[in-house]
């Protein structure tokens, strides 16, 4: 059984989403999208300030066995991203929801969130 | 010559069946293991009215015998005519160990490395193969190959499409002097995702392009430049101001070069303050034969930065489960046949067989040997021109430096010289009025390493007689 | 020990003081930093390269979807010869005569035996002809107006070039899902058809190893929409001489000549993927092909194809590789050409058949195989936790190479195993035995399976390091030149 915090948001393509004191909201992906995906070797992290809209593919996550596009949650501007995953991309295998998140954006419409699944819905999409 | 049909009245065509290798009894027993009567019978599924009538255009079969014959009657209907011809392909010489070698069953009859365990041959070779094409290109990696100089340009500008991230257009410049069937190629092979080709023009004295015409586009923007060294025309180009101009204009640089010129010519990575960022080209003049334009292969190499745009094979070093060092393929998660519809190409194939006798070619020869052929191929050009231009009628149509080819311009139709000159079993040059209308009567010629001192003089007094009669 | 290992500096010399008319400028300050090795040295250092790897001439090679089958030598040789090898590829036409007569009949020969009315030799692998098949289809909207079809129907059990090569072409993809007895799912197929459909690209017998039986029904339904249909040539060795994708009412199709016309692999290529196409796609036809007249050849012109879609290569696609194909097509004759698919389908259903009664689970086992079929071990990876890939492994202890593993993705744990018409039953049962040893290690020590392979040049390799740390050249710093 995957672990899948309480505190989060997720969507069918497995990103988490978390929302920062700051009205930034943090995206990374799940634990059991990191087991499908194996060892990651290399993340290419998404541009900052550009914006895209939700639903868009933004940045690659790759494994030996696969390149894995990571959607957009919901629609906003890139303001952050992990500079560690430059060197040190297992960081995702190793702390999906911590020190592996991926990217961090300023959402355009923070409704968009309520359109996205509990910890107990996501669960229940991926035992199916 | 025998026509075919008399060919095969002369024999009667075997019974054997060529490569099946049944016996009658095996025959019988297999189809007794499966449970039908008939090798028929395994097609039942198929539709009847799907069922092939004889083919009948297709000949009976020949013998092994009788189709060497066969062939060697076609080839000798060609001649081995002389060749002063190059504009994209060159007759250079091959050391006779190189495709010796190559032909090995093991290297010629292997699929694709997949099975690395089992393919460290190939892996180590193309392993080296990388190493050879980044010394020669001053470049930091370069993949297994693509298919051929002009769709390695094509791949190179999908690539920088892929990669400028301060580009948002999808525009390439792209110049006209560069070898327009890689143009053509490139248009072909791009035109399916909106990617626009803006042409810049080359200077008329010089053949080159130069910074002025550059300097229409300053403030657009565009995804990458591409340059040619040398371009086309044989002649050489400011490679380092028009690197420095594709940067400070936040567009790629694309070198499209011949790989036997960077043995004596600065190489891509060197060109300008930042060094080329792709350079690409067709790997021929490294140990493939002419064979009537293939197979070559397409040089694919970049920036390290770029790596994970590039398409097509790439093999890595690293340890097994011992800590031995061996070889795989490597970033296979970017390829088609797992990235699919998302993949950066479609691109599956290296030209692995040619890169296997390149790498081998390469070896021999050193990189004095390349140097040499690249020198004596200049020096042998520069002696063809200097005497043509002796000739009342002929003249150099540029005064730019060049390597090993050149255009002449005549005072006579280009394609009636070129034609009386094929009576003297010399192929003269390439013809320039279809791409270059423009230039007039022009021609390119080239003389390879291979060219000798008489073969030059029948040349020139070949030329002197059709400039005359013409 | 590398190439650049054995190298000695200054082993070859050369002049460059003759380079006076190129601009300092222009040139090379510092030679480039190739291996300095003597003949032999090179010579016996690429023999040995050569005996780590597995290849037809030395092993059985049954890998599935790949067609390895014995490729003639004297195609080679024929190929190599100073007037095939030594033409320029812009030589006049008049020094040209007989090798454009054998690019002609293969150009006529390749459109008997797959029923279609034009054939281009221009592509220069499987991959090329897969997009100039897709351009072609593409040009023919575009020129009757119809430019809202803009989607490629793809069924998922297809090559991963076939979804790569409608994106390259700008279409969108919509995959098509396969039933369990290997046939395209029709009911979902017409839903998927409309008015944005350009066309479906579908190989026949598919990569499950059996015929798609609707296959006339298939064309009529895309026909009737609108759509082109396209055939993947990757299995025509299956049918050759015997069932001709024109007469199944293909439109455009690519026949990779490496495959069913034995030119060889050489490692990862080159290839040829010559297409063929009906007579309504002759005009869009790419440079440069061949044409008869006046018992004479010369090349065509855009007035041959008035629409064509272009050029693909810098010159004619891969010659080197299409004089091979073609003296392999008239060392078989017509007849020999139907044995081909005969006795490629005769080996992969006895196979099957010994394999079946020697307990392995077969994925479509009650339909005729085509020339290769599938074998499953998800079993034996739940219950044993050996995996196709152990096996796979282990087969190359054994002598033999592996069959295609986990393709086509629909399968789990599948092996794809194509044997070809030119493996004697002798090997066949070799292979067979090979495999039964396994299931008994696999059952009875399966670190033996699990760890192999024991007797290659390696051991299994680290992938995931190979990517993250990656090495990709040698450099001269390793030697300590700098």
């Amino acid at each position: 059984m995957s672990n899948i915090p309480e505190e989060m948001r997720y969507t069918s393509s497995h990103e988490w989403v978390r929302m920062n004191d700051d009205g930034t909201v943090s995206v990374g992906i799940t634990e059991h999208a990191q087991e499908l995906l194996g060892d990651i070797v290399f993340v290419e992290t998404p541009e900052i300030e550009t914006e895209f809209t939700a639903g868009e593919a933004c940045c690659v996550v790759e494994s030996v066995k696969a390149a894995s596009d990571i959607y957009m949650p919901i629609s906003g501007e890139i303001v952050d991203a992990n500079p560690a995953l430059t060197d040190t991309p297992e960081i995702i295998n190793s702390s999906p929801y911590d020190d592996g998140w991926i990217f961090k954006i300023n959402p355009a419409n923070e409704d968009e969130l309520e359109g996205l699944m509990d910890a107990q819905a996501y669960e229940d999409s991926i035992e199916e | 010559m025998t026509p075919l049909s008399s060919v095969a009245l002369l024999f009667k065509v075997s019974d054997d069946m060529p490569f099946i290798p049944h016996t009658e009894n095996e025959i019988s027993s297999m189809l007794e293991s499966i449970g039908v009567k008939q090798i028929d019978d395994l097609f039942s599924e198929v539709p009847a009215e799907l069922r092939a009538a004889e083919l009948l255009k297709i000949p009976t079969g020949l013998s092994e015998m009788q189709m060497t014959q066969l062939m060697t009657e076609r080839g000798a209907q060609d001649g081995r005519p002389l060749c002063f011809i190059g504009a994209g392909a060159y007759d250079h010489y091959v050391p006779a160990a190189v495709w010796q070698i190559t032909t090995r069953g093991e290297f010629y009859t292997a699929y694709t490395p997949y099975q690395a365990e089992a393919s460290q041959g190939t892996l180590q070779l193309i392993y080296e193969f990388q190493s050879m094409m980044t010394t020669l290109t001053a470049m930091d990696v370069s993949n297994a190959s693509v298919y051929d100089g002009a769709s390695s340009v094509a791949e190179a500008v999908l690539m920088a499409v892929r990669a400028n991230r301060k580009s948002k257009s999808k525009r390439i410049l792209v110049p006209r002097n560069i070898n327009p069937s890689y143009a053509a190629a490139t248009h072909t092979l791009v035109n399916g995702q909106n990617i626009e080709l803006v042409d810049i023009d080359y200077d008329k004295d010089s053949g080159c392009i130069n910074l002025d015409a550059l300097k229409a586009f300053e403030g657009e923007d565009f995804a990458a430049v591409v340059i040619q060294q040398p371009n086309f025309f044989g002649s050489l180009e400011d490679v380092d101001a028009i690197t420095d101009w594709a940067h400070a204009n936040n567009a790629l640089l694309i070198a499209v070069v011949n790989p036997l010129a960077m043995s004596i010519l600065k190489p891509a990575g060197e060109w300008g303050e930042a060094g080329a960022d792709i350079a690409c080209g067709d790997g021929q003049p490294l140990g493939a034969p002419l064979s009537s334009g293939g197979p070559y292969y397409g040089i694919m190499c970049c920036k390290k930065a770029l790596v994970r745009q590039m398409p097509g094979r790439i093999v890595g070093r690293t340890l097994d489960e011992d800590g031995k060092e061996g070889f795989v393929l490597t970033l296979q998660a970017r390829e088609q046949h797992i990235r699919r519809s998302k993949a950066t190409s479609n691109i599956c194939t290296n030209q692995g067989l040619v890169v296997t006798a390149s790498t081998i070619h390469m070896s021999i020869l050193g990189a004095a040997g390349l140097e040499n052929a690249a020198i004596q191929s200049h020096l042998n050009t520069r002696s063809l021109v200097e005497k043509i231009c002796a000739l009342d009628g002929a003249e150099r149509m540029f005064d730019s430096a060049s390597f090993h080819e050149t255009v002449i311009k005549l005072n006579k139709p280009a394609r009636a010289v070129l034609d009386a000159m094929t009576e003297s079993n010399i192929i003269a040059g390439f013809d320039l009025a279809e791409d270059y209308p423009e230039l007039g009567n022009a021609i390119l010629v080239c003389a390879t390493e291979q060219r000798t001192e008489k073969e030059i003089d029948l040349y020139v007094s070949a030329l002197a007689q059709a400039l005359s009669e013409v | 020990m590398l190439i650049f290992e054995h190298s000695k500096s200054a082993l070859h010399k050369t002049n460059k003081t003759e380079l006076n008319s190129i601009p300092a400028a222009m040139r090379r300050r510092q030679s480039a930093a190739l291996p300095e090795v003597s003949e032999l040295q090179a010579v016996r250092h690429y023999t040995r390269l050569s005996t780590r790897n597995f290849s037809i001439d030395t092993h059985f090679y049954p890998l599935g979807s790949c067609t390895m089958k014995y490729n003639p030598r004297v195609a080679n040789s024929i190929a190599l010869a100073p007037e095939f090898a030594g033409r320029h590829p812009l030589a006049p036409e008049k020094f040209s005569q007989g090798f454009m007569s054998c690019m002609y009949e293969l150009q006529e020969m390749l459109c008997e035996v797959t029923g279609m009315k034009g054939f281009s030799l221009a592509p220069m692998a499987g991959a090329q002809g897969e997009f100039a098949g897709i351009a072609m289809i593409r040009a023919f909207h575009d020129a009757n107006g119809d430019h809202q079809r803009r989607e490629i129907l793809v069924p998922d059990a297809a090559h991963g070039t076939n979804p790569a090569t409608a994106t390259m072409c700008g279409y969108t993809v919509k995959e098509i899902p396969t039933l369990a007895d290997g046939d395209v799912d029709i009911t979902a197929l017409e839903a998927a058809i409309g008015p944005q459909t350009a066309g479906l690209m579908l190989t026949n017998p598919s990569t499950l190893g059996v015929f798609e039986r609707q296959i006339q029904k298939i064309a009529k339904m895309i026909h009737a929409a609108g759509g082109l249909l396209y055939y993947d040539g990757a299995n025509l060795n299956a049918i050759l001489g015997k069932i001709r994708p024109g007469d199944m009412g293909f439109d455009v199709i690519h026949s990779n000549l490496h495959k069913t016309f034995a030119t060889p692999h050489g490692g990862g290529g080159p290839g040829s993927g010559a297409i063929g196409v009906s007579a309504r796609l002759i005009p869009f036809m790419p440079i440069a092909g061949v044409i008869k007249e006046n018992e004479s050849f010369r090349w065509a012109n855009k007035s041959d194809y008035p629409k064509s879609i272009g050029r693909l290569s810098a010159f004619f696609g891969n010659p080197g590789v299409l004089i091979r194909a073609y003296v392999y097509m008239r060392l078989l004759g017509r007849e020999g050409m139907t044995r081909v698919s005969e006795f490629s389908t005769l080996n992969a259903n006895y196979m099957m058949a010994e394999m079946k009664k020697a307990g392995f689970e077969a994925a479509i086992p009650d339909r005729f195989a085509s020339h290769e079929f599938i074998i499953t071990l998800k079993k034996q990876a739940k219950d044993l936790h050996v995996t196709a890939m152990d096996f796979a492994k282990r087969l190359l202890d054994l002598g033999y190479h592996a069959p295609t593993t986990y393709f086509p993705l629909l399968v789990p744990e599948c092996l794809l195993i194509e044997p070809t018409e030119t493996e004697s039953k002798e090997d066949l049962d070799g292979f067979i035995k090979a495999m039964v040893q396994i299931q008994h290690e696999a059952e009875n020590d399966s670190e033996l399976v699990t760890s192999a392979p024991h007797t290659m040049p390696v051991k299994r390799l680290d992938e995931v390091r190979a990517a993250r740390q990656l090495d990709l050249s040698w450099t001269v710093t390793e030697a300590g030149k700098v």
